[in-house]
């Protein structure tokens, strides 16, 4: 395949799957126009999601899920090794996700609520980014296909990408969205990093904030407003860690 | 200036000539804020009955249908060693029914950006140029403060322009188009009460105006102002999140962004309007930002509006819609920042 006459190379990527619901790993293999052109791209060595081969030689590894066993440390230090470029797919991968939640309970009495009297061997949750070196994060829950195409293309060809610095709100905005706060419901997209072209909103639910904290989020206004708006503290705080993006900037 | 006399009847027969040949995009009740009041946006309409032309404001200002917020600038071909770039503009015609003055006014100081000045935007230009744009008279909006900007009445940049008279519209005649869709579906001369009730009811609008800023002097203010702590205390509630600007009417920064197919066959560029209020707004290559905080940034958007504009084209951006004082989710409006800022003065 060439590029403005430049013959491309076809980078080895490898995915891989800790702690999380494999829904980022699933978008990988979506958005079926354009599937082929991207496994045309790269060739995958490790991917169970859609061939069965595996390898250790690879350049970029995408890892999906947080970091919630022992093992999965293991697997993480060893994936961080080979990879040339490491890149931390998903909520679950960059801040921990829904299973941070868990962080705020404590951890027997966690496990017993969910394996009963078979308990697992488990740890506090947490970022792919907080156990080893990350290169590059892609937020999302789960990630957009057109942006991890983009990330691809940017890390093989060097094809511009950056991710948006502005809030939701303005992706609302360019798409019409009555904003959530005009019928009274709470809305993170004041604070939450755009890319995502906001459906949450639009779909009438409000942004929960997947995509973490935009750059220099106004996080302390952005309280004293949806206070004098009437929300309570605990009700904030719930959004803000439901993908636990927002440590640091809770109420 | 040329003036008639519509009735309502043969206003409705007039939009519904027009809907038969081309799209017609109007004011349109989208939704219900929840203290009740109902909220309109510009959207295309395919029945008369579906426009509300009894909107007190759209939440977004007609500018999208001139400079759209996503906007397609070229697409390339690439083969082997070669590559091949198409643009397209959009050229077909369109009508827009129901801008109030300000935002024909609006449309004139994006005029004066796009058309006359030095590097006319043919994107802008054959959309501006292929719209047909109805206004009417209305009374003031809530926070508007266009009066104090003399930007509550309009004599070009439209079609046709109507005062709702209650039997009739008293309308001026602002094209050659305009004209002839009059006369295709009928119209009759003005007469000394149609013009007494016209002025009347000019008065009538003009008395109902509650809120109003000093602008006279605002450039100097502005410029003695340039430290003043009224920017912090504002800078500080600001969310970077660019709202004000998307729904401003004469706002029109954008960035660009190149595309390319997955299979590298074809590119894209691709415009998306952009706010000075945006954390990197200001940021260059090598990653210097020379706006580097958020009371800099809302600084430099209110001096775009109220001084820069004016040293270059004369007059004020802003046309006083308060559109963006009512999308701030914190509550920065122009009324009260420029109020601040004069207290300040006069402190
Ligand atoms: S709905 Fe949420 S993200 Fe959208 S404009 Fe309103 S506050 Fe911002
Ligand atoms: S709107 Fe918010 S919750 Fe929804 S996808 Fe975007 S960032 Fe995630
Ligand atoms: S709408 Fe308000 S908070 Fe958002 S960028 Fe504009 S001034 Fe700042
Ligand atoms: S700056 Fe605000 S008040 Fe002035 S034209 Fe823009 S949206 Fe309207
Ligand atoms: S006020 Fe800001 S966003 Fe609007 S046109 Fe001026 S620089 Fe651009």
């Amino acid at each position: 395949m060439k590029y403005l006459g430049i013959d491309s190379v076809r980078p080895r990527i490898a995915v891989f799957e800790l702690t999380g619901c494999e829904g980022c790993e699933l978008q990988l293999a979506n958005k079926e126009e354009t599937l082929a052109a991207f496994l045309d791209a790269v060739e995958v060595v490790n991917f169970r999601e859609i061939s069965s081969s595996s390898s250790d030689d690879y350049d970029i590894a995408f890892v999906d899920g947080a970091v919630s066993r022992a093992d999965e440390v293991e697997r993480l230090e060893v994936i961080r090794e080979h990879a040339k470029v490491l890149v931390a797919l998903g909520s679950c991968a960059c801040f921990g996700g829904v299973s941070r939640l868990k962080n705020a309970f404590d951890l027997n009495e966690a496990n017993r609520e969910v394996y009963g009297d078979r308990p697992q061997e488990t740890l506090p949750v947490r970022a792919v980014s907080e156990v080893v070196a990350v290169d590059l994060e892609i937020p999302g829950c789960p990630v957009s296909k057109d942006e991890v195409e983009r990330i691809v293309q940017h890390l093989i060809w060097d094809v511009p990408y950056h991710f948006p610095a502005y809030p939701v709100c303005l992706e609302c905005k360019q798409r019409y969205t009555v904003c959530t706060y005009e019928v009274g419901l709470l809305c993170l997209g004041p604070i939450t990093r755009a890319g995502c072209n906001a459906p949450c909103p639009a779909g009438g639910l409000g942004c929960w904030g997947c995509r973490g904290p935009a750059v220099e989020a106004n996080a302390e206004e952005f309280l004293t407003t949806v206070h004098e708006r009437g929300f309570t503290n605990d009700e904030i705080a719930e959004r803000m860690s439901f993908f636990g993006g927002f440590e640091g900037l809770l109420p | 200036m040329l003036f008639r006399i519509l009735s309502r009847d043969r206003f409705r027969t007039l939009v519904e000539t027009i809907m038969e040949t081309t799209e017609v995009v109007a004011p349109k009740k989208v939704g219900v804020r929840s203290d009740g009041e109902p909220i309109h946006q510009f959207l295309p309409v395919a029945d008369f009955d579906e426009m509300d032309l009894a909107h007190e404001t759209t939440e977004h200002s007609a500018k999208t249908y001139f400079l759209p917020y996503r906007e397609n600038l070229s697409t390339y071909a690439f083969s082997d060693d070669d590559w091949q770039q198409e643009v397209h503009y959009r050229i077909q015609p369109r009508a827009m029914v129901g801008l109030h003055a300000c935002d024909i006014n609006a449309l004139l100081r994006l005029d004066k950006v796009f058309v006359r000045d030095h590097f006319p935007s043919p994107y802008y230009v054959s959309r501006r140029r292929n719209t047909l744009i109805i206004g009417i008279d209305h009374e003031p909006c809530e926070g508007g403060f266009c009066r104090s900007l003399g930007t509550d009445t309009v004599t070009r940049g439209f079609d046709l322009y109507l005062t709702d008279l209650g039997d009739r519209y008293f309308v001026a005649v602002g094209s050659d188009h305009g004209f002839d869709l009059l006369n295709q579906v009928g119209v009759a001369e003005i007469s000394d009460r149609d013009t007494a009730d016209y002025l009347e009811e000019r008065k009538r609008i003009a008395g109902l105006f509650t809120t109003e800023v000093a602008v006279q002097n605002l450039p100097n203010l502005l410029d003695i102002e340039f430290e003043s702590e009224v920017w912090k205390t504002w800078g500080a509630k600001c969310l970077g999140c660019g709202s004000c600007a998307m729904v401003c009417p004469t706002c029109y920064c954008y960035g660009t962004t190149e595309r390319v197919s997955m299979d590298f066959s074809s590119g894209s560029k691709e415009k998306h309007l952009y706010a000075c209020t945006v954390v990197d707004f200001a940021e260059v290559a090598g990653g210097h930002n020379f706006r580097p905080d958020r009371s800099t940034r809302l600084k430099y958007r209110y001096y775009h509006q109220h001084r820069g504009f004016v040293e270059a084209h004369d007059e004020p951006k802003c046309v006083g819609c308060n559109r963006c004082g009512r999308a701030c989710l914190t509550g920065i409006n122009p009324l009260d920042v420029i109020h601040d800022l004069q207290a300040e003065d006069e402190a």
